[in-house]
């Protein structure tokens, strides 16, 4: 998949995945995509409800060999 | 000209074709306003600990992430979590059953024993505490979780406002130059009218 920004959250807990990708997310203009590498098992559920809540769209969410991958487009 | 309709038929006629509209529209007027509403939280931080710094300031920047309003009241001891070096918060094993004693370093056969120190031994070794917080600092740099200070400074950049208890502030014998900068200093009369529109308050 394309994507504009990519930020590498491997090694961080809770709630720093969240954190970094908000600010990431400031950085790109409406429709632009970050690519989010994380190794907190938490954040497969916490992504989901993050773009939920703030209406950004969580593209896709996958895990391969204990990394979890997410695409998010900016609101 | 017809014959005028009798008032209480049309009034049945009125109250029956509300009652088939008005849920449906009502709903729909209230999914609308919670929808365009900007969520809010109300936090009283009241604890000065290593451990119980976390919760309030996970809280605060996360729902700030979210896009939520966030307001953290400091009152007591919660005003050691505003002072400006937040390096020496220290957690206390004495007392507290729900903490596993464990190393942060090691092979894991170590790592996963739990040390059951008693009471009346942990109060008699000096330093227990010091040791006890650097201990925790240093699980808490193995797992990737985030320094208070960094917590607090991500929940102010996020736009968390901070206010302060006044009164604690003297009781203590604080001064504002202790603090961070950036805060409100109030008393409850300011702090209630924003708990009682939040959506969520917690006592922590």
């Amino acid at each position: 998949m394309n994507f504009d920004k990519e930020l590498d959250a491997r090694g961080l807990n809770c709630p720093l995945p969240i954190l970094r990708a908000k600010k990431a997310l400031a950085e790109l203009t409406s429709g632009q995509v970050l690519r989010i590498i994380a190794t907190d098992p938490g954040s497969v559920k916490d992504f989901q409800a993050f773009a939920k809540q703030t209406g950004n769209e969580l593209l896709s969410s996958a895990e391969n060999n204990k990394e979890f991958e997410f695409f998010i487009k900016r609101k | 000209m017809g014959a005028t309709p009798d008032i209480a038929v049309v009034d049945d006629l009125i109250r029956q074709r509300l009652d088939e509209i008005l849920p449906g529209k009502i709903e729909e007027k209230l999914k609308e306003i919670q929808e365009n509403k900007t969520p809010s939280m109300a936090i009283i931080a009241t604890k000065g600990t290593l451990d119980w710094a976390y919760p309030p300031f996970i809280l605060a920047s996360t729902a700030a992430a979210l896009g939520w309003d966030v307001t953290i009241f400091f009152t007591f001891y919660g005003l050691n979590l505003v002072k400006k070096d937040v390096s020496d918060l220290k957690v206390s094993p004495l007392g507290n059953p729900g903490m596993p004693m464990k190393m942060p370093f090691g092979p894991d056969w170590f790592k996963s024993i739990n040390w059951n120190i008693p009471n009346v031994v942990q109060a008699g070794i000096p330093g227990f505490e010091t040791v006890a917080t650097s201990l925790m600092q240093q699980t808490i740099k193995n797992n990737g979780v985030a320094s208070i200070s960094e917590l607090r400074e991500l929940s102010q950049e996020a736009g968390v406002k901070f206010v302060v208890c006044q009164m604690t502030v003297e009781l203590f014998g604080f001064n504002h130059e202790d603090f961070v900068e950036g805060m409100d200093y109030v008393g409850a009369a300011s702090f209630l009218p924003v708990a009682q529109t939040a959506d969520v308050t917690l006592f922590i």
